[in-house]
């Protein structure tokens, strides 16, 4: 009796032990993944006290490098006299209202090229074919048509958005495996319930790394437009400033375009967890 | 009422062409099954078993002869398809798995509700209501896949193979939850497998299959009594001699396609 206690004791001491180790190793990666997030917010920091050293030092030349703290009392600067915040809410109608007038579009005629093979096959040559050119080779063209106006920065976003959206939707149904149209009509979906429950929610994820693509196509294609033809928006800031010599101010429009930039991935990834809740 | 006859097939032929080349699916199908009959279909791999099911659940159509499902009841699908592995779709939860077949055929709201809450029930998977096929093991989902043809209510049920893909264990608790909840609806059932023992285990009668051309070539009787179990099946020595003439059809069925194909 006695010993069969002992041996019992020993037993909750093993089990004690190995408890110990496992939780010795999760605090270890506990530890690993705090230290890969500071490495994720202090490289960026890292870059900029070199630049701001560097800079200081003049080992590079802060006519063309300005230290990073010059560029922010610039921001600060340009912010309070309120141009900057004009320039910005520019920019962002253009490409909130070029995006929706090419992602609407775009999403329709994928899902109708994935669902019917009729459609799919009359309009993938026209796409193949206009896709390679790059839309800021037809700004030229879209200005005659559309004029100088504010209408034409939104085609010319719509555009480029136009094509990464359509062809990732058209995937994202011909993709969807068949089983899941069998179970469909098995069940007896008609055509509506068949596009708002299988199709439209099967090509989703396929069609979100369309629509992220389109995003960053679309911050990209606004500032090169507005650099050639326009005189507001960000990319106005950054081109006359460029011409005027006026660094630390060309400065303010790349560190704007970089925070938009990564405000709108962020924004797209939040609403791609909401509408794939699945994956 | 129990000795009407539910599903009727004749002639049933399916030929398509693989690269150019004829291949007869299936050639003369001919049977008829009674109300309320649980039968499995067996054959070798590619004898054209699963054709014959698609052709009976309308997803595709056989080259000539007919088919036809007996409805006894109005505003009631003909069939449900219980399928292979993967039919469970992604994007809806568990729940709504359960409760397509009703809300594609649009039935009033609260009747969808208590159908799903049922099925989800008998199934043991009321708690996991909400959660998305991802979270699911393989046999959970083949418990979705199972509770969404039975709360369709369809006069008939069509299985393929849906427990191939699960290991042993797993394959056995879901072949008596499907018994039990067969017991309860008996349902006519046509259940594809390519197991022996899974078919001697469920059926009322047992088709063997052929390949090339597919045709029944032969059918078996399994006349236990039920409720049946596994244990119960498995220590019949009647059920042995089954085995033994089914394996020995399998067997030469499937030298005599080898021979077929080296030729």
């Amino acid at each position: 009796m006695h010993r069969m206690k002992r041996r019992g004791d020993r037993a909750v001491e093993e089990l004690n032990k190995a408890v110990e180790v496992e939780k010795e190793g999760l605090r270890r990666r506990q530890r690993n993944n705090r230290i890969k997030q500071v490495l994720t917010i202090s490289s960026p920091i890292f870059m900029l006290l070199i630049w701001e050293v560097l800079s200081q030092t003049a080992i590079i030349d802060p006519r063309f490098f300005p230290p990073p703290t010059k560029i922010i009392e610039t921001l600060v600067g340009m912010g309070t006299s309120g141009e900057l915040f004009e320039h910005v809410q520019v920019s962002l109608i253009r490409i909130l209202a070029g995006f929706l007038l090419g992602v609407i579009p775009a999403i329709t005629l994928g899902l109708l090229m994935g669902m019917y093979s009729a459609i799919r096959h009359f309009f993938s040559p026209l796409i193949m074919a206009l896709m390679p050119i790059p839309t800021l080779a037809l700004l030229p063209l879209i200005l005659i048509i559309f004029g100088i106006g504010e209408f034409s920065k939104i085609v010319t976003i719509a555009a480029s958005v136009f094509f990464p959206v359509v062809i990732n939707t058209a995937a994202g149904v011909t993709n969807i495996d068949k089983i899941y149209a069998d179970v469909a009509k098995n069940y007896g979906a008609n055509p509506t319930d068949f596009f708002l429950k299988i199709a439209l929610p099967g090509a989703m994820p396929v069609m979100m790394e369309g629509i992220q693509m389109g995003q960053a196509i679309a911050l990209l294609t606004i500032v090169a437009a507005e650099m050639i033809g326009a005189n507001s928006g960000i990319g106005y800031v950054i081109w006359m400033n460029y011409k005027a010599f006026l660094i630390p101010e060309m400065f303010v429009g790349l560190i704007l375009i970089s925070f938009f930039g990564y405000l709108f991935s962020l924004l797209l990834r939040g609403l791609q967890s909401k509408l794939i809740p699945w994956k | 009422m129990q000795s009407q006859e539910k599903i009727q097939v004749n002639q049933l032929t399916k030929v398509f062409f693989k690269n150019k080349e004829r291949v007869m699916a299936l050639k003369d199908i001919n049977f008829s099954i009674k109300n309320g009959e649980f039968v499995c279909i067996l054959g070798p791999s590619g004898c054209g078993k699963t054709t014959l099911l698609r052709i009976l659940a309308g997803l595709e159509k056989s080259s000539s002869g007919d088919h036809r499902i007996h409805a006894s009841r109005t505003n009631h699908p003909l069939q449900s398809m219980v399928f292979q592995e993967q039919g469970v779709i992604p994007w809806m939860t568990v729940q709504e798995n359960v409760s397509l077949g009703l809300r594609m055929r649009h039935v009033p709201k609260n009747h969808i509700k208590e159908r799903t809450k049922t099925y989800l029930q008998k199934v043991g998977l009321t708690p996991y209501a909400d959660l998305y096929p991802k979270e699911l093991s393989g046999g959970m989902k083949q418990r979705v896949s199972i509770a969404r043809a039975f709360a369709n209510d369809p006069e008939i049920l069509l299985m393929d193979e849906p427990f191939a893909a699960l290991d042993e264990q797993n394959k056995f608790i879901l072949q008596e939850e499907l018994l039990s909840i067969w017991e309860e609806t008996k349902k006519t059932v046509i259940f594809i497998t390519h197991s022996i023992d899974e078919a001697i285990l469920l059926s009322d009668r047992i088709f063997l299959m052929s390949a090339q051309p597919g045709t029944i070539k032969d059918e078996v009787k399994v006349d236990l009594p039920r409720p049946r179990q596994m244990t119960q099946v498995r220590s019949d020595p009647k059920m042995a001699d089954v085995f033994l003439k089914i394996w020995n059809h399998l067997q030469t069925e499937v030298q005599e396609s080898r021979i077929k194909s080296e030729r």
